[in-house]
């Protein structure tokens, strides 16, 4: 029945990547994702793994790499953060575009500039609609979770797409936790064996890989992407299916969380929905009718499930930690508020932005979306749903 | 919930006040509770102040952020009272622990008129005595475990043999200068009255 253990999330992933044992890993190091490669080198090293770990001399070359092997029939898996992510950014859109099953561990950081070290989303909203899906993750035993799913979700034949899965960088990423590992056997036959359909190395069947593609058939090809990443929800809840059956613990699309019967509620991603829980709960006690809905699958975003689930409440606040410098809203805020309009659905919904290059966002300011959200479910329309949470205004 | 202890760490940079943090965090989750331990990182360097944090309780902890209104603080090198407001949002029911020679009158004028308890130990003559060298993380590690109560004193000795045997696997000759210097600085901590 599980492991006991503590790990940081990066340790974590380490360890979900261990256990998987790919053929190849390629990766440069990047803070706050340096300690994954880092720890993966050295199972490499002691033999606890058999993976080919391709140390190459940037991240365009690590995609670049893993897009080599996957497309000759491995499995192959690579981490980065921020910019490691912004110079793989020709090779993000070619991976997907290939159709190869790629797993990532993106340990989110604030994209330059200027310079920060520290996290938010923008590396992943960033790539958002370049073809890979998205999982993100709470805590450390959601990173390690969701990465044991991936290959799984990816390698599918009416998929067939790579994916990353995302945790807070140093929030999760560098904070001891409590976590349940699996044992190696269960992950090994979890994961399963790696049988492309169609890969470079079978001479039976010798394939192009990425020729020109011009106006006859490119237009198909990105709708069969497009078609793949709406299968890819079926599948994933699929896998979730098993992975609960092994361990008890239960993934959707998203978690609900005292939602069934909430007037007001907060949507956002990755470890602020642990803070919100705690919020939630403390609302509760004092009648408010708080609640949560935490997105764990962001792409394919579940436009239609979101809606519905959303559908009775009174108020609604979105949580972007990135700021999208488009003068109408952040990536979540305008998926969400897109997908209530496109399913009929009114439901008075505001923006925040918060977070940003690791501003620290406390139980207090949760509570004041909270406290916001009772005073706009006193009316019919939002004022202002642009705002900011843990700005300073002087 | 009601049971989370939340600890935050004040040192500079080369103490070990994160590596402390982090053992702690190894020392609780052996008794079996849930545990947080995490630093702040800012621009590291030797010599900067730095903070970390570990939060333990016998539930899941679900929150993830800093500490803000903290049971205990670690002072881990006492140059920092003048700098850092580290009695800030400090719980008056818990308790401050301080590596320090300095007396009751100074510290007081140093902790704005905190009025929890305060201990203080002088880890630096406990690393010298015990380890020769100056580390004062392994006894402020010891101190806070028996000012907080987090669990019992031989237990946590017992279990830090572990953790140090795993920690210096290449340098077994410190392990029974820190295991000294715990046992030491079980004893040597003080309430200042």
């Amino acid at each position: 029945m599980g492991i006991r253990e503590r790990l940081s999330g990066n340790e974590a992933a380490a360890t979900a990547m261990k256990q998987i044992n790919p053929d190849v890993v390629a990766a440069f190091p990047i803070t706050p994702s340096t300690e994954i490669p880092q720890y993966f080198s050295t199972f490499v090293d002691n033999g606890q793994v058999d993976t080919e770990f391709v140390a190459v001399e940037s991240e365009h070359s690590a995609m670049s790499a893993c897009i080599g092997a996957e497309a000759a029939g491995a499995r192959a898996m690579t981490a980065t953060s921020a910019n490691g992510l912004s110079l793989m950014w020709e090779m993000i859109y070619i991976a997907s575009s290939l159709r190869l099953p790629i797993v990532m561990s993106l340990v989110n950081r604030a994209v330059s500039g200027p310079l920060n070290i520290h996290n938010d989303h923008s590396d992943a909203m960033g790539v958002r609609d370049s073809g890979w899906i998205q999982i993100f993750s709470e805590t450390n035993q959601e990173a390690y979770d969701n990465l044991i799913m991936a290959h799984r979700i990816a390698e599918n034949k009416d998929v067939l797409l790579p994916l990353m899965v995302c945790q807070d960088g140093f929030i999760t990423s560098h904070s001891i936790e409590n976590i349940e590992l699996l044992e190696d056997e269960k992950v090994k036959e979890f994961v399963g064996e790696y049988h492309p359909a169609h890969y470079l190395l079978n001479k039976k069947e010798p394939i192009a890989v990425g020729p020109m593609d011009l106006q006859a058939y490119l237009f198909e090809h990105k709708y069969q992407q497009a078609e793949a990443m709406r299968n890819a929800k079926k599948v994933i809840l699929e896998v979730a299916k098993d992975f609960e059956k092994m361990t008890g613990r239960k993934y959707g699309l998203f978690e609900e969380y005292r939602l069934d019967d909430a007037e007001i509620a907060i949507v956002c991603m990755n470890s602020t929905a642990g803070t919100t829980k705690e919020v939630v709960d403390s609302l509760r006690e004092k009648g408010i009718k708080a609640g949560l809905l935490k997105i764990r699958v962001y792409r394919p975003f579940p436009e239609e499930e979101v809606a519905k689930v959303l559908s009775h409440l009174k108020a609604v606040a979105v949580l972007d930690k990135a700021e999208s410098l488009n003068g109408a809203g952040g990536a979540l805020f305008t998926d969400v508020t897109s997908a209530m309009q496109v399913n009929g659905i009114n439901v008075p919904t505001c923006g925040y932005v918060y977070g940003i290059g690791g501003r620290d966002t406390t139980t207090k300011e949760i509570e004041s979306v909270f406290n916001d959200l009772v005073e706009d479910s006193k009316k019919d329309r939002i004022e202002n749903p642009y705002r900011y949470l843990g700005l300073r205004k002087e | 919930m009601s049971d989370m202890i939340e600890i935050r760490w004040h040192g500079r940079g080369g103490q070990g006040a994160k590596t402390a943090s982090l053992l702690l965090a190894d020392a609780a989750f052996n008794t079996g509770k849930y545990i947080q331990g995490f630093p702040e990182y800012g621009p590291e360097r030797m010599g900067a102040p730095i903070t970390a944090y570990n939060r333990i309780s016998s539930s899941p902890i679900r929150i993830h952020s800093n500490i803000y209104e903290p049971d205990y603080v670690v002072v881990v090198d006492d140059t920092l009272l003048e700098s850092v407001d580290v009695t800030s949002g400090l719980k008056e029911e818990g308790a401050i622990v301080i590596n320090t020679t300095k007396g009751k009158d100074e510290l007081e004028k140093l902790l704005k008129g905190y009025k929890g308890k305060v201990y203080t130990i002088d880890a630096r003559k406990v690393s010298m005595e015990t380890l020769g060298k100056y580390f004062p993380n392994t006894p402020m590690l010891a101190a806070i475990v028996k000012v907080s109560k987090i669990m019992n004193e031989d237990e946590f000795v017992k279990d830090m043999q572990g953790s140090f045997k795993h920690k210096f696997a290449k340098k077994p000759e410190v392990i029974e200068g820190n295991m000294k210097a715990l046992e030491l600085a079980l004893k040597e901590v003080k309430e200042i009255q």
